[in-house]
Parts: C-alpha cells; sequence; structure tokens
C-alpha cells in the first residue's frame, strides 16, 4: 500500500442487486473488516468520490441513474463492479427487465466475482482499482462522457423514464 | 396557505443502502404530501419461471433479496411441498425453523445498524455490525454462505447441523445475548434517542390494518400479526409470543424489533433442546400440480409466495407479495406531517428492503 498518495473515497449505488452484494459492502465498513484503516469512506455524493462502486445489474430505470453519478464523478475514476449480477447479469441475465453488466453502459475497471461477493473479494476489488486509479493519475488519463440517447432513440423512451 | 415545494429523496441517498424514491411535498419544513416511485431494482425474476425448472428455481426465490434470502427459498419451497404432498422429514422442519431465526438475527441487526447510522449514532451501528458478524459466521459454518445461504431444496435441506455444532451455537447466542442486552439498553433508554423517536410518525392501530401494514411495522401499532403463529416449519411445536407494542410511534416499531431479537434466540434454544434425529432430505420425483399460496413471517412482515404448477417441469406462475411492498402505503401516511429532517428516521423505521419489494 506504499503507492498510496492519497484516502480513496468510494460511492456505492444498488442497481439492481438483491442485497446480497450490498450488505457485504457495508460489512467492509464495519469493524470485522473496516476498510476505513486505509482512509476509504464510503460517501454519498459522486463529487466526492474517486471510486465507483455498482451492485447488480443494468435495468431500464437506473440506466440514468447511473450515468448521472459516473459523469458526477471528477477524473480520474474507477468502476469496480461488485457482484456476479453486475460482472454480467448473473442468475437474472434472462429476467426481461436485465439489460447485463455494468460495462454495458459505462467502462469498467474491476470485476469482482461471487454471489453474494464476499467482503474478502470486495476489499481485494478496491485494492486492486486503487492501482488503476494511481495509474489513470499519473498518465492523466480522462473518462468519457457517457451518454445512451441512441438506446431511448430506439426505444422510444418518453423524457425522464422508462417505458 | 405557503407556498409548496418538491424535494426529491433517492434513488441515490446517503441513509438509503438501496434505491427507493420518494418525492416529499414540503410546506416550510413540513412534509404535506408524498410520492413514491418504485422500479430501480426491478428485475422481473418471477417469469423466469418459464425457463427455470422448479428445483432449479429455488436459487431464484433465494436472490430475491439478500437479507431475507432463507425465508423466501423456505416459503417456496414449503409451497411446492405442499402441492406436491410431501411429508418433510421432523428434523428438516426443526433447522429450517433454527435458520429462518437466525436469518432475523441477522436481518434485525443489520437493521439496528444502519437506523442507528441514519440518525448518526455512529457507535451503535459499528457494535451491532460487530455483533452480526458472530451470526454470519455461524450462518456460513452450517450452511457454506454468509448472506445467501442455498441450503434449502425441495424435500429438505442440504445440510445437517451436528448435535455438538447445535450445542455450540446455543453457546455463542447466549454470549451474543449479554452483549445485546448492553446495546439495546442503550439504545432504548438514551434520552437523545427517545427524544427523536417517541412521538414521531405516528401510526394509529386502524390506519395499519386499514393500510394493510404487516410484521414490526404492524406490531408496533398495537396489531398481534405474526404468521409464526400459524405453525410452519416447527414454530407449531415452540412456545413464543410475538412482540407488540401499542404506541405506533417510531420508537414503538424500534422496541419491536429489539425485542424479537431476542425472541429469535429463545426460539433457536427451544429448537435446539426439542430436534428429533432422523434425515434431512428426501426423494422427490414428479412435478407439482397445483396451486398453494405459502405464507411466512419474514425480519419485515408476511410474505406470501402463489405458486401454480400444471404437472410439467416449469411452474406456470410464481407470484411474490413481500413486506416491504405493503409497508409502502402505511409509510406514506406516517409521512404526512412530519418535519423534512426526520423523513430519514422515519423511512427506516419501516425497515424497507427494496430488493424485495420490486424483485
Amino acid at each position: 500500500m506504499t503507492y498510496l498518495a492519497k484516502s480513496p473515497w468510494i460511492i456505492h449505488y444498488d442497481a439492481s442487486s438483491c442485497n446480497g452484494c450490498d450488505i457485504e459492502i457495508l460489512a467492509c465498513l464495519t469493524p470485522m473488516y473496516d476498510v476505513e484503516r486505509f482512509g476509504i469512506i464510503n460517501t454519498g455524493n459522486p463529487k466526492h468520490a474517486d471510486i465507483f462502486v455498482v451492485t447488480g445489474s443494468i435495468n431500464e430505470a437506473n440506466r440514468e441513474v447511473i450515468q448521472n453519478i459516473y459523469n458526477q464523478i471528477p477524473d480520474p475514476k474507477v468502476v469496480v463492479a461488485v457482484g456476479i449480477c453486475a460482472c454480467s447479469g448473473g442468475v437474472f441475465r434472462e429476467c426481461y427487465n436485465v439489460a447485463g453488466g455494468i460495462d454495458k453502459l459505462i467502462p469498467v475497471d474491476v470485476y469482482v466475482p461471487g454471489c453474494a461477493a464476499r467482503p474478502e473479494s470486495i476489499i481485494d476489488g478496491i485494492v486492486t482499482a486503487l492501482g488503476v486509479l494511481e495509474e489513470k493519475r499519473k498518465n492523466h488519463i480522462s473518462s468519457p462522457m457517457v451518454t445512451d440517447h441512441d438506446h431511448k432513440a430506439h426505444h422510444k423512451h418518453a423524457q425522464g423514464g422508462a417505458q | 396557505m405557503s407556498k409548496q415545494i418538491t424535494i426529491p429523496f433517492g434513488p441515490q441517498h446517503p441513509v438509503l443502502p438501496e434505491p427507493l424514491h420518494l418525492d416529499l411535498v414540503l410546506e416550510d419544513e413540513k412534509v404535506v404530501d408524498v410520492i413514491p416511485t418504485i422500479g430501480y431494482v426491478h428485475r422481473g425474476l418471477e417469469k423466469l419461471v418459464e425457463k427455470r425448472e422448479y428445483t432449479e428455481y429455488v436459487f431464484i426465490a433465494e436472490r430475491i433479496c439478500g437479507i431475507c434470502s432463507f425465508i423466501h427459498s423456505q416459503t417456496y419451497v414449503q409451497g411446492i411441498e405442499q402441492i406436491m404432498g410431501l411429508e418433510i422429514p421432523e428434523r428438516t422442519q426443526y433447522l429450517r425453523t433454527i435458520w429462518s431465526e437466525y436469518s432475523r438475527l441477522h436481518s434485525h441487526l443489520l437493521w439496528l445498524g444502519c437506523f442507528a447510522d441514519s440518525m448518526g449514532f455512529e457507535s451503535v451501528f459499528m457494535n451491532a455490525w460487530r455483533l452480526r458478524e458472530h451470526i454470519l459466521d455461524d450462518l456460513e459454518a452450517t450452511t457454506g454462505g454468509r448472506v445467501i445461504q442455498g441450503v434449502c431444496k425441495v424435500g429438505g435441506v442440504r445440510r445437517d447441523i451436528s448435535p455438538e455444532k447445535l450445542d455450540e451455537m446455543v453457546k455463542g447466542l447466549k454470549g451474543i445475548e449479554h452483549q445485546l442486552q448492553d446495546l439495546t439498553n442503550v439504545f432504548l433508554h438514551d434520552s437523545s434517542i427517545q427524544h427523536r423517536l417517541k412521538g414521531i410518525g405516528v401510526l394509529s392501530k386502524e390506519d395499519a390494518y386499514y393500510f394493510g401494514a404487516v410484521g414490526p411495522t404492524a406490531r408496533g401499532s398495537g396489531l398481534a400479526i405474526d404468521i409464526r403463529e400459524t405453525g410452519y416449519a416447527a414454530f407449531g411445536k415452540i412456545n413464543f409470543k410475538p412482540v407488540v407494542e401499542y404506541d405506533g410511534d417510531c420508537y414503538a416499531r424500534c422496541a419491536v424489533r429489539a425485542k424479537e431479537m431476542f425472541t429469535s434466540i429463545d426460539i433457536i434454544e427451544q429448537c435446539v433442546k426439542k430436534i428429533p434425529d432422523g434425515p434431512v432430505d428426501m426423494k422427490v420425483t414428479g412435478a407439482p400440480d397445483g396451486e398453494y399460496l405459502s405464507r411466512a413471517e419474514q425480519p419485515r412482515g408476511e410474505v406470501i409466495h402463489y405458486i401454480k404448477g400444471n404437472g410439467k417441469k416449469n411452474l406456470v406462475r410464481h407470484r411474490v407479495r413481500t413486506p416491504t411492498f405493503t409497508n409502502i402505503p402505511p409509510l406514506v401516511t406516517l409521512l404526512k406531517g412530519c418535519e423534512l429532517a426526520d423523513v430519514p428516521v422515519i423511512v427506516l423505521t419501516i425497515d424497507p428492503c427494496i430488493g424485495c419489494a420490486e424483485r
């Protein structure tokens, strides 16, 4: 951890997860695993965050929320997909309202497997993300603005939500 | 009349681990109307019965929610077993009871932590989640999973618990009970907590009944509804009383959950004393033909699984009515008339579980 230049803050969004991975992320913050000792804090404000932790897969209602959060996080930023639903859709991949993994919408840097992902693997994923974050910071890699206008036009969405 | 403004609460909000969206209509600081929007976590898993066989679907049913996972799988397999007329071994029923009470303990501790966090009581948050890890350790040691257990199957359970382990679990719970007593004592008798909870968000008994509140939300308003009393699994052979409080405010709902944790520990102890020897599963052949409405008491209230089969491997219909979904109309009633700063606390007193509610 000697390369850690700053305390990375994370923002967590539950896309369409069953809660299993979400409560494991919360468990990481509490005394048993305690990631705050590395300076990692779970914040509610995207503008404060460096690492975007997403659980669950994309559906019609949360596409815009995920994009909004992603676009608002300042560069450099890293996305960690936690749990098999965020990686590929998992057991729900064939559901009618599941579009698949988070990487269908925003670029993902680290994939954490598991159903539900164990706190150990989540911490491992976040630590891997720290390396990616440092890499991006050094090389001034900026992330793209994400929009899904094409998707909306394709599905003829009404303003402000899914139909 | 002063001017009305609308403030969005969620879907991404610091006190909510899950996306619930409420539009709060305010007059000054008073909430005059609440418009809930759900659908951020909707997956549409009920339709998957068409693609998965009824035995495989247990895994999907379990993943309706990661907090009440065991009870969802239990309710589903109970429904299937009722349709197929299976006589499940006695030991299985006791094991299912023990695990479902463990789930309740872990869920209530999780709620206690999140709730304390929502009102800025960080040390209770940390201590509740520290105790919860003991419960999760026992769940992991006996089932193999921390939050998604995968131990229920049609016709029984996948693993047995040895008598030594059962004794060890009871000893462990005795140790936790003292710490839990300390924790709930602080939480229920602290003057600033009482100041924030007493008389806030009052749901009258009539409203609770009229709007269909279930679980601790109903029991906090004096309605003694507890599906465990119908005696599914081994609950019929266990001696317990549902915890009921009569004030209907935030404090009453918290007190119900805090006291229920001790009831759960008591139920587990009784189960360990009474559990008979025998097999834990049975061979199942054929497929369900018929329909059944399977009910169980989740940490948040009554859950209903409607299951319909036509003698083929795939079910025709599976429909779930979860406790949080029915608790949303009471929540809207409670929020009307409260102050904006109390909204996060009041929302968390119904223990919302959006993963369940939207499926």
